[in-house]
């Protein structure tokens, strides 16, 4: 008997923070769940074919349609009578961009489906190439710093806005970080009767490049600095947020990460640590996340 | 012609490969500092750190060495050590 629903010895790197999202998913969810996936990570390092690390169904079908794949799979569950989860797990390359379409017209048909985006911020699996998701000033290998460059030139999409924006009932930001919360959002969402949508900070140690066992303490450090806020949204109201106690700034965030070394060296780097700063704090009013 | 599209296998059939091979350091628990707050179970990646008998213990057949676990224990129960094999 399986301890967790995810099987050990699938092939993701040491120390990321993608299988103990599923993980902690499947936890909350139980074993009566049907899981969709996209091309990723995710689907090559649990699924090496002949092998699965899934101990529910799970399929996967392209990078652009887990949420069609799972829209399908949401009729045919209704149609038998059955009450199973209907999930859909991918990353930021699919939630974000190539899979926007089918996403919105899963949003906006509204299926009873949770979705669930473990965001490592850039392409991680075909080699840190810059996303929708990556955040600003970022180094990626489509968006190198150098003498002209200062990494990713935009800031981040803001991925829950649109999910909110398509009338979705249930939309929450998470992290690995607070597994306890994880676990509760993941449950509150399968009891919404429509669509929802978690978007989980997942610390990437190849593309973010960062020391190895840190990735639950980078993930912590970016709900303390304000640049991952973890909120709640029912029927596009905010209705909790999660309080930062001991708040931090984001130089304690960054300087964990290579893929922000360059603003350490360069000498205009204090300039745009100071907009991301900004940015952290204009989290913190938005959401008033300190007391 | 037939086109069979898709392929099924077995669940959990990862758990052929046997991913400790990986490893560089290995995670030893002094048991005597645990309190038992099983978050290196809550955090490991490969979910092979599980109660043995009331004791957290690691699967060495699966465990990578990424030292999350040694990191998190906020009673610093877990020392990971250079793996001479």
């Amino acid at each position: 008997m399986e301890k967790s629903l995810l099987a050990p010895g699938h092939r993701a790197c040491a120390g990321c923070a993608m299988p103990t999202t599923i993980k902690l998913v499947l936890d909350a969810a139980g074993p009566n769940t049907i899981v969709a996936s996209p091309t990723g990570c995710l689907e090559v390092t649990t699924t090496p074919f002949p092998e699965s690390a899934w101990c529910v169904p799970w399929i996967h079908s392209l990078f652009e349609n887990p949420a069609a794949v799972a829209s399908g799979v949401e009729l045919m569950v209704k149609r038998r009578g059955h009450d199973t989860n209907v999930i859909v797990i991918g990353g930021d390359g699919s939630t974000f961009d190539i899979g926007m379409g089918s996403n919105s017209g899963m949003f906006e048909r509204g299926h009873k489906i949770l979705y669930v985006c473990y965001d490592n911020e850039a392409y991680m699996n075909t080699g840190v190439q810059r996303s929708g998701s990556t955040p600003f000033c970022a180094n990626t290998t489509t968006t190198p710093w150098g003498k002209e460059s200062l990494g990713n030139p935009r800031p981040k999409k803001d991925m829950p806005a649109i999910a909110i924006a398509h009338r979705v009932p249930y939309v929450a930001t998470a992290s690995i970080a607070y597994p306890v919360d994880l676990r509760r959002k993941v449950k509150r969402a399968l009891q919404v009767n429509g669509p929802s949508y978690i978007q989980v900070n997942a610390p990437c140690i190849t593309g973010w490049t960062f020391e190895a066992g840190i990735m639950v303490e980078i993930s912590r450090l970016a709900v303390e600095t304000g640049l991952w806020p973890l909120v709640e949204w029912v029927n596009g109201e905010v209705t909790e947020v999660k309080k930062i106690r001991m708040l931090k700034p984001v130089d304690e965030y960054l300087k964990t990460q290579g893929r922000y070394r360059h603003l350490f060296k360069r000498p205009d780097g204090a300039a745009i640590l100071k907009q991301i700063q900004d940015m952290a704090d204009a989290n913190i009013a938005k959401y008033q996340l300190v007391d | 012609m037939e086109v069979k599209a898709g392929k099924l296998v077995d669940p959990c059939s990862t758990r052929i490969t046997k991913t400790g091979a990986w490893r560089t350091f290995v995670p030893v628990v002094h048991h005597e500092k645990c309190i038992k707050c099983s978050l290196c179970e809550i955090y490991c990646p490969e979910g092979c750190i599980h109660q043995v008998e009331g004791l957290f213990v690691p699967d060495l057949d699966y465990c990578k060495g990424c030292s999350v676990c040694a990191h998190e224990c906020p009673r610093k129960a877990i020392e990971m050590v250079l793996e001479e094999k």
